[in-house]
């Protein structure tokens, strides 16, 4: 097969160039047999004998939309150019194909699965993604920068090589600081039978401490009893999960339910984080075996919302500046909170315009699905690959973009430094600490 | 000839059709339950909910999105398989042989009806080739099923209106539309079998565990 001449294909990535010197045809052969004949079964048949080669998918696309309907860029062509190969040629691929593969699959798809919505037969394309990014994960072909993030999943249980002594010490900092705005604020560690245990993801303690304390300060306020773990598990971001490497994701999310169920709280609330939630619900349960969650978890959507609905949280006066919002692929196609994420952005803020598509329909921030985590190499090209959310962004004439999501809010903030969009971005526990009524 | 396809051939081919059909079916429950989640997540609500907005026309917004291109899938699928069951013709043939007969429709009515399967068909063949986003994804073999499907529908009307050796137009009807059965289920006209699987599991893993819609 010829492989695809572009800009992108001479980027460099030590992860993808180096790695694929190491491998042989028999290597490539034998990893290939085993994911498609023993990790995969069903699903992959149906879709490959199932999909008529309509191209209907293309128009989902944010990437092929926002890259004048390159070809190439189309769901259905990137499983042509990855996948279809793979199981024709049964895995007797050249390495450079692999690179291919792994280029595609890892920076070219963020695995929204909007393009499921699209198929008239619902084929999931992310799905077909994922197994070539398995694949190349076992090949040990991954960009360098997303496989360092699953080495410290590894060897620390969380994304971003934070220590245990780091992670107390970071929740003891922004107790007191949030104490400083609100007396009487606490970080209630390792508290047995609390209603709440509450999950972050390592940006949080790492380049994001302040929304910790803001976490703390609306706890305190809607008088919720809450802990979170002193000991690894705390973390469930799993950037495994999107390096195709499943056994260190099952490892993690394992470790966050364990510490869950040591804790025998009643549930756990996800904070503002669309892959960990995605991670924690689905994939990891699917992986471990378990049909469905053992502790129910809701999304920091819906524990504002019913914060919110039930009066536990009033608001003093609204946020004035004119504001849109970002649906997160994993909150919006991932559990359908688009309404519930309105209503939260509603109360909260005077001028808000929706996006032009909205809810399941929203384009992907082409930060999610492990493609930011891919480092700067491939900065720039999933920047063009997402003009049409500049587009959309833009068009709400909208000075803040709210996004409970830590992949959005760095892709989105990529996206506006890159195509000058004047805006700035915001979680939404940001907004709500200052807008909320407090303790007097 | 003609005695050969119109008897042992049809014979052939509706065994080979359904048991074909069995077989795949079958072959595909042991490979779905293999990948675990497909039948804990299957479930009746939610994968109707999403079969009923994608076999209703304009009831997902991709369709909506191209409105010529959904009229002509419709007409096409629904004309494809509803002509060959009510057309008068094929009545008349069951009924010589079996002593059945259905309700049929009226000659003008398929006549146009076919009409439209070939008129559509060649315009996908042309958007294959004329589209760039689909000309990438696009084998040899896509324009050859496409063929196969539009044969007994070009050689049913050729015979109809006695155009060329009527004798030999009908034997290669019958012919054709004999292999146009007998490759559903070993080809990707096997999305006919597949589409309700399917789209009920991704109606499933949207409604069912994610609280989303599909369409
Ligand atoms: S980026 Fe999203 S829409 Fe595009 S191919 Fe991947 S899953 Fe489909
Ligand atoms: S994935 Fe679906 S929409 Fe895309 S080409 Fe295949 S059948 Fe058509």
């Amino acid at each position: 097969m010829k492989l695809i001449d572009s800009p992108e294909s001479k980027v460099v990535d030590p992860g993808l160039d180096e790695t694929i010197k190491k491998l042989t045809p028999e290597k490539i052969k034998r990893v290939v047999d085993h994911v498609l004949t023993k990790e995969n079964a069903g699903r992959l048949q149906m879709y490959i004998d199932t999909c008529v080669h309509c191209g209907l998918c293309a128009e989902a696309c944010h990437t092929y939309l926002s890259r004048d309907k390159d070809p190439n860029f189309s769901p259905v062509a990137k499983v042509k150019n990855t996948l279809w190969e793979l199981v024709k040629q049964k895995g007797d691929v050249s390495p450079e194909f692999i690179r291919q593969a792994a280029r595609i699959a890892f920076t070219e798809c963020g695995a929204c699965r909007r393009c499921s919505m699209y198929c008239p037969f619902g084929i999931d394309i992310a799905y077909l993604i994922m197994i070539v990014r398995r694949i190349c994960s076992l090949l040990g072909v991954v960009p360098q920068y997303l496989q360092d993030t699953t080495n410290s999943h590894a060897a620390t249980s969380n994304q971003m090589w934070v220590h245990q002594d780091e992670w107390i010490d970071t929740l003891q900092w922004q107790e007191e600081e949030a104490g400083f705005e609100i007396p009487g604020v606490r970080i209630p560690l390792e508290k047995e039978g609390a209603d709440v245990m509450y999950s972050v993801i390592a940006p949080e303690p790492k380049i994001l401490a302040q929304l910790l304390g803001n976490m703390a300060m609306i706890m305190k306020v809607a008088g919720i009893d809450w802990t979170m773990p002193a000991t690894d598990g705390w973390d469930n971001s799993n950037m495994a999960m999107y390096s195709g490497d499943f056994e260190i994701m099952g490892r993690v999310e394992r470790l966050h339910w364990e510490t869950a169920a040591r804790l025998k709280v009643k549930k756990i609330v996800m904070g503002e984080c669309g892959h960990a939630f995605r991670g924690a619900v689905y994939d990891g349960p699917k992986w471990l075996g378990w049909k469905f969650p053992p502790i129910p978890m809701v999304h920091a959507i819906e524990f504002y919302y019913d914060l919110i609905k039930s009066g536990r949280i009033k608001i003093k006066e609204k946020y004035k500046e004119p504001v849109t919002i970002q649906d997160p692929c994993n909150t919006v196609r991932g559990r359908g909170l688009g309404d519930k994420l309105r209503y939260v952005v509603n109360e909260l803020c005077e001028d808000f315009t929706d996006v032009s598509p909205n809810q399941e329909h929203n384009y992907c921030c082409m930060a999610g699905g492990g493609t930011i985590n891919c480092g700067p190499p491939w900065k720039k090209s999933r920047m063009i690959s997402n003009r049409v959310k500049a587009e959309q962004l833009a068009a709400t004439g909208a000075k803040i973009v709210i996004t409970p999501c830590h992949n959005c809010h760095s892709g989105i903030e990529d996206i506006i430094g890159y195509y000058n969009l004047g805006m700035h971005v915001k979680f939404i526990n940001e907004i709500l600490v200052e807008t909320m009524e407090r303790p007097e | 000839m003609y005695e050969f396809v119109r008897g042992p051939l049809v014979w052939l081919a509706f065994i080979v059709f359904i048991l074909g059909s069995i077989y795949r079916l079958l072959q595909i429950r042991s490979q779905l339950k293999k990948d675990k989640v497909v039948f804990s997540y299957m479930n009746f609500k939610y994968g109707m909910r999403s079969i009923l907005h994608w076999i209703t026309p304009f009831g997902a917004v991709n369709m909506r999105k191209r409105p010529a291109f959904t009229i002509m899938s419709f007409l096409f699928h629904f004309c494809l398989i509803i002509t060959p069951i009510f057309l008068l013709g094929h009545n008349l043939v069951w009924y010589e042989s079996w002593g059945i007969h259905w309700w049929t429709l009226p000659e003008r009515i398929t006549n146009i009806m076919t009409i439209i399967v070939v008129a559509a068909g060649f315009i996908f063949a042309l958007r294959r080739i004329a589209d760039p986003t689909v000309r990438l994804v696009t084998a040899f073999s896509d324009f050859l099923l496409l063929l196969i499907v539009l044969a007994p529908f070009i050689t049913g009307l050729f015979a109809y209106y006695q155009a060329f050796d009527y004798k030999t137009m009908i034997t290669l009807h019958i012919l054709s539309g004999c292999l146009w059965l007998m490759i559903i289920p070993f080809t990707r006209i096997v999305h006919m079998i597949f589409f309700g699987i399917s789209r009920a599991y991704m109606g499933s893993e949207f409604g069912y565990v994610r609280h989303a819609k599909d369409w």
